[in-house]
């Protein structure tokens, strides 16, 4: 079984949403339990990934699979090529493992046409996972459309009032991304092609050994690093994910939280910098800057909201401008801090969602002027709601201390001092506007009748979180879990992109004292 | 040997963990209350236990290592704990004063509906500070630094119903992330400079052995200490960032006695001390640290002077007094400012237990007359000296040691640091001076609150002034050993100038001795000015007592004269100085425009009305373009035949 692991775990939720289809549209209950257990069995078939020692000795790719696919007689040539390393280990670990909550809060939020929404969150967790472990780059490309697609019907149909502006917002943004990487795939491949260079299909482990030069590195990087900041979403190429967070059903707003966006970041580690290591130093600066704009900007913004599920949402632009600061310090520190606080921000603001969701189903408003006092009517949630949001505030002891912590420190290790100096500020922004935010929800009297009846979490609701919870500490106390799998990986890749001889690009001198503008030797050479 | 290091801030984290999860279901108070406080007294024997061991040990500084926390690249922090003469110290201030306070609370907390959420939140906070103070290395100390501003804002916010409360909270905790800014960006800035030089580390011993890499007096270093002692300005109410701590006075006196007066404002002086090698080479931040800690201490002093509620003017006089501390940090009286702080710790934690049982008994007063006055008002006090005797004697007592009159404990540390802040080759007489004036004040305002609470009239509403009872034991118990270590607390420390051998100061020696020695910090003076100086400051401290007195004993109706003369300066002094209406309009009020600016001004305008503008260019060329599909035979036919012209007339005349 091992050998088809990954294979097995991607496609069993396809598989899953065709016994989907057979199920009796109005049996609600047989349709949200088929699909927990769906889910549920993913998850379980992706555990032995998580326990297996490997990946803390070997930084490479492990649990391979390959076929050739398509093959037009050397004109293209695409694999069915998948694997997993330590990069994207705890993305797939956390998708796999969200997917079970994010089912289980729909429990009472969708009730119109449930079956179509069970069969696209499926066929979502298929284009997730296979987003996650194609070494393909074609194959990426295919499971990363396979992802939009779902997510645009689940905001589109179940979406509140204003869904379709931002349904098709998101599609907008996302289309424009996607096209723009497929043309530099596209153009990746026929590089390698004609240059004849030994390549096996759109193998990504073959590209990264390809010496593109610098102009064309430039332009492709360009490409990539535009679709994924869409994703991402980098200042300001946001204004999509407050809106499209808004409109989405909870469910939807926890997948797009915890794994949707990781893509964006994911796809900067994986594809965008490793693949153009020539380029990426160009950019750095112009990126650590947007960075940190986006964390300033995400806080401001935030402060101001009305509409709780919109101040989460500007949070995470805040936050993912952590996890890329740490990316781009490019140092272990700093790569490991941008890898956990993916993992974080897939716990704490998809444990946020899950609390909006929560109020949302009981009162049918977000507005935080309608709240106030609730801790006096719900105990249980206003302790659960105080432990996420000292962990999106970053509290030591709680997961988001460690991945800010690590990214902040690895960027002023790396050449990003000043970068990292002002985005340190975001710590003060968080705590301002997450405790005002609570203040103003959870404290003071009840002055609105219509709170004064509200029930505490139920049962099935203090399940959805408690997991969460665990990861929170988990990853607070002991992170080396999960830091001991991903340093292999991590260390790999820096080297990989440190110690690539820089190409020396006759026709445009000028580039190259950007080219070393930021120094990127990887700091594991220190003392221990 | 010191392997049971841990369960000091274990205990009391078991007891959070029970109270917080059970302590609903238990309800019955003495059990909850005897829980906590039972944790955080087994704690203090176990502290106990190793501050006898290490006396008895030749080697001070041990480290005890539970286990890797992060460990990437070349940063690897644990789990550790670190004990020497100075956690040593702390350890003992923090579990005894503690468990003091625990039992206290269980009387004065009686009744209250969150009565279990109370000592969960007080245990947890417990267990913080004790990581704070137990920390081998920068990480463990920032979580328990952190730790303690959550315990604190949760405590703020007990009563989160008044809006004051979470207004004050919310305050509290915000104000302590500016200083956690700082204190991240001297971790950083410490990191990396000690890294370049080839060590990568966090740890507290290993700083201090590799301290010497840096160069002193250098840019690094001075930057680093500064980032640090920012930290320390947030944690311990320092100038600019004290305004949280008079706020906190929303939370319930215990919390008040133990948080923000005895241990954890006190945290920023604990981690300068902690850190001493590194302010020792930075004589910048030295300085620097003196004069905000002079210039705190005699600025809070003034806003002392004039307030009415009890527990502000208590609030003040901890900013004040911790301005004392600073200074001492400041001019390398390392071991007389922790000296200070423990004896502060035993003074004001009394105080502020005083005023709460006052407090309490008029609460009782007024709630058996069915009314609603304010029972922190001084103005309604007056003449409760018979009504509470135990806790006007502890009261008196610990206010004439923070007078610093003579054979109290107040009065050794603090002539320690004025004499140093003086004598010392980092001090400066004017920093002498600032300190006297600022006793002087402390001294007056101290006895206008003795004088106006517990002599004179009593000025209570009628219905309510023969309900005032003394406090149970619960309460008097803690006043009563709290009043005696104010007393007896300085004779550890007597100076060497009053014959005694400082057994303090030689007790820290191993964690101060080297800082001192290597940069030639001491102070340095003739035995007759050092005389002459404490002569001095006794003597401004009674001249404080005797015009109180005057004020408020002997012509009762000086103080409405005197402020009717000086309106101007008396509403300036009342109103704090207007200091927080100037951070709303400099800082609060000009992010909460830009927020919004940046929302509907540049999300929604800019960014949006781009992506619109694209949609719609994409819609209207979609729209033209829909003309050319309209499915008409003869339109096409035309578009041919134009077609054709076109092509044949290009390849004709082209």
């Amino acid at each position: 079984m091992a050998d088809n692991l990954l294979s097995l775990m991607t496609f069993f939720p396809l598989l899953g949403m065709l016994f989907v289809l057979f199920i009796p549209r109005d049996n609600d209950g047989l349709l949200k339990g088929f699909t927990l257990v769906v889910t549920l069995i993913t998850f379980v078939i992706s555990l032995p990934l998580a326990f297996d020692n490997v990946f803390a000795t070997s930084g490479g790719m492990h649990y391979r699979e390959f076929h050739e696919w398509i093959n037009i007689g050397g004109f293209f040539q695409m694999n069915y090529n998948l694997g997993v390393d330590g990069i994207s280990l705890w993305l797939v670990m956390l998708t796999t493992f969200i997917m079970p909550i994010a089912v289980l809060s729909t429990w009472k939020a969708v009730e119109k046409n449930s079956k179509g929404f069970m069969a696209l969150l499926l066929l979502l967790e298929t284009g997730m996972l296979g987003a996650f472990v194609s070494l393909d780059l074609f194959l990426f490309y295919i499971f990363w459309e396979l992802m939009l697609i779902p997510m645009y019907f689940l905001i589109g149909i179940w979406g509140g009032k204003n869904r379709i502006y931002a349904a098709v917002k998101f599609f907008i943004y996302t289309a424009v991304g996607s096209l723009l990487m497929l043309v530099a795939i596209i153009f990746v491949y026929y590089y390698a092609v004609q240059s004849g260079a030994l390549i096996n299909g759109f193998g990504i482990q073959e590209f990264y050994k390809l010496n593109l030069p610098y102009h064309a590195q430039y332009w492709l990087f360009l490409a990539f690093g535009f679709s994924f900041a869409i994703k991402v979403p980098m200042f300001p190429l946001h204004t999509w994910l407050p809106d499209a967070h808004t409109e989405a059903p909870t469910a939807g707003s926890v997948i797009l939280a915890a794994v949707l966006l990781k893509m964006g970041t994911y796809g900067y580690v994986r594809f965008a910098m490793p693949l153009f290591p020539d380029a990426l130093p160009t950019f750095i600066p112009l990126l650590a800057t947007l960075s940190v704009v986006g964390i300033i900007y995400g806080s401001l913004v935030a402060m101001m909201q009305e509409d709780v599920k919109k101040l989460v949402a500007y949070s995470s632009v805040a936050h993912l401008g952590f996890v890329m600061l740490g990316v781009f310090a490019m140092n272990m520190q700093g790569m490991a801090g941008g890898m956990i606080q993916m993992i974080n921000h897939g716990v704490s603001t998809g444990a946020l969602f899950l609390i909006v969701g929560f109020i949302y189903e009981r009162r049918h408003t977000r507005m935080i002027t309608e709240f106030g006092g609730l801790a006096h009517k719900m105990p249980v949630f206003a302790t659960i709601f105080l432990i996420v949001t000292f962990s999106s505030i970053g509290l030591p002891g709680t997961n988001g201390f460690v991945g800010e912590f690590l990214a902040l420190m690895g960027a002023f290790e790396g050449g990003l001092r000043w970068y990292a100096v002002v985005a340190t500020t975001g710590v003060i922004f968080a705590a301002v506007y997450m405790l005002w935010m609570y203040q103003r929800v959870m404290m003071g009297t009840v002055t609105n009748p219509a709170n004064e009846s509200l029930k505490d979490l139920s049962a099935r609701e203090v399940v959805v979180m408690l997991p969460l919870l665990v990861f929170v500490f988990w990853i607070g106390v002991y992170p080396n879990t999960f830091f001991d799998k991903m340093n292999p990986a991590m260390e790999q890749l820096l080297t990989q992109m440190g110690h690539k001889p820089a190409i020396v690009e006759v026709h445009h001198p000028a580039a190259i004292p950007a080219a070393h503008a930021v120094e990127h030797a990887p700091a594991a050479h220190g003392h221990n | 040997m010191y392997s049971n290091l841990w369960l000091i801030p274990f205990f009391p984290l078991v007891g959070s963990i029970i109270n917080g999860l059970l302590g609903k279901k238990i309800k019955n108070e003495k059990v909850i209350g005897g829980l906590a406080t039972l944790m955080m007294f087994c704690s203090f024997l176990v502290a106990c236990q190793n501050f006898f061991r290490l006396m008895g040990d030749s080697v001070k500084t041990h480290q005890v290592v539970i286990g890797s926390w992060m460990s990437v690249g070349n940063l690897q922090i644990d789990w550790g704990f670190l004990l020497d003469p100075l956690s040593a110290v702390m350890i003992m201030i923090v579990t005894g004063v503690g468990t003091l306070i625990h039992l206290y609370s269980i009387g004065y907390m009686h009744g209250e509906v969150g009565f279990y959420r109370f000592f969960s939140y007080l245990n947890l906070f417990a267990c913080a500070m004790l990581m704070l103070v137990l920390g081998n290395n920068a990480l463990v100390m920032f979580i328990g630094w952190e730790g303690v501003g959550l315990c604190s804002y949760l405590l703020i916010g007990y009563y989160f119903e008044k809006k004051s409360a979470g207004d004050a909270a919310k305050k509290a905790f915000v104000v302590n992330r500016v200083g956690d800014f700082g204190f991240l960006c001297g971790l950083f800035t410490l990191f990396w400079a000690l890294g370049s030089k080839g060590v990568w580390t966090v740890n507290f011993v290993e700083i201090t052995e590799n301290a010497h890499l840096l160069q002193t007096g250098g840019l690094l270093v001075t930057v680093v200490t500064l980032c640090f002692f920012l930290g320390a300005c947030g944690k311990s109410a320092q100038i600019p960032l004290y305004t949280w701590l008079p706020d906190a006075m929303e939370g319930p006196t215990p919390v008040s006695a133990l948080i923000h007066a005895a241990t954890m404002v006190t945290a920023g002086v604990y981690m300068i001390g902690r850190m001493n090698i590194l302010f020792a080479m930075a004589p910048t931040t030295m300085m620097t640290v003196a004069i905000v800690g002079a210039a705190t201490a005699f600025f809070a002093a003034t806003i002392g002077l004039a307030q009415n509620d009890i527990k502000r003017v208590l609030a003040y006089s901890t900013v004040s007094q911790l301005g004392y501390m600073f200074l001492a940090m400041g001019v390398g009286a390392f071991s007389a400012g922790i000296f200070h702080l423990m004896t502060h710790a035993f003074f004001k934690a009394c105080l502020f237990l005083g005023s709460g049982s006052v407090i309490h008994g008029m609460h009782h007063a007024y709630h058996h007359a069915h009314l609603h006055d304010d029972p922190q008002d001084m103005r309604n006090m007056g003449g409760l000296r018979k009504k509470m005797p135990i806790t006007f004697i502890t009261f008196l007592v610990s206010t004439i040691a923070i007078s610093g009159i003579p054979l109290f404990s107040g009065f050794f540390s603090k002539d320690e640091i004025l004499w140093w802040s003086f004598g010392s080759n980092r001090g400066h007489w004017l920093l002498w001076i600032i300190g006297a004036v600022a006793a002087g004040m402390t001294a007056f305002y101290m006895f206008r609150l003795v004088f106006m609470t517990f002599f004179g009239e009593q000025k209570t509403d009628a219905r309510a002034k023969d309900h005032i009872p003394e406090s149970p034991l619960t309460i008097t118990i803690p006043l009563m050993i709290l009043g005696l270590l104010a007393v007896i607390g300085g004779y550890i420390g007597i100076p060497a100038i009053l014959g005694g051998s400082n057994r303090f100061e030689h007790w820290l020696e191993p964690v101060f001795g080297e800082a001192l020695e290597m940069h030639h910090i001491a102070a340095h003076g003739a035995h007759a000015t050092e005389y002459a100086l404490m002569g001095i400051s006794v003597a401004i401290a009674i001249i404080g007592i005797f015009v109180a007195w005057t004020m408020y004993i002997k012509n009762p109706e000086l103080p409405a004269k005197f402020t009717a003369k000086f309106a101007g300066a008396y509403r300036l002094i009342f109103n704090k100085w207007f200091i927080d209406e100037l951070y709303d309009f400099l800082f609060v009020n000009p992010c909460k425009r830009i927020g919004t600016f940046l929302w509907r001004g540049f999300d929604v305008k800019v960014v949006d009305g781009v992506v619109n503008g694209v949609a719609w260019v994409t819609k209207g060329i979609g729209a033209g373009l829909r003309y050319t599909q309209s499915g008409y035979l003869h339109n096409y036919a035309v578009a041919m035949v134009v077609g054709v012209v076109v092509i044949v007339g290009y390849y004709v005349f082209g």
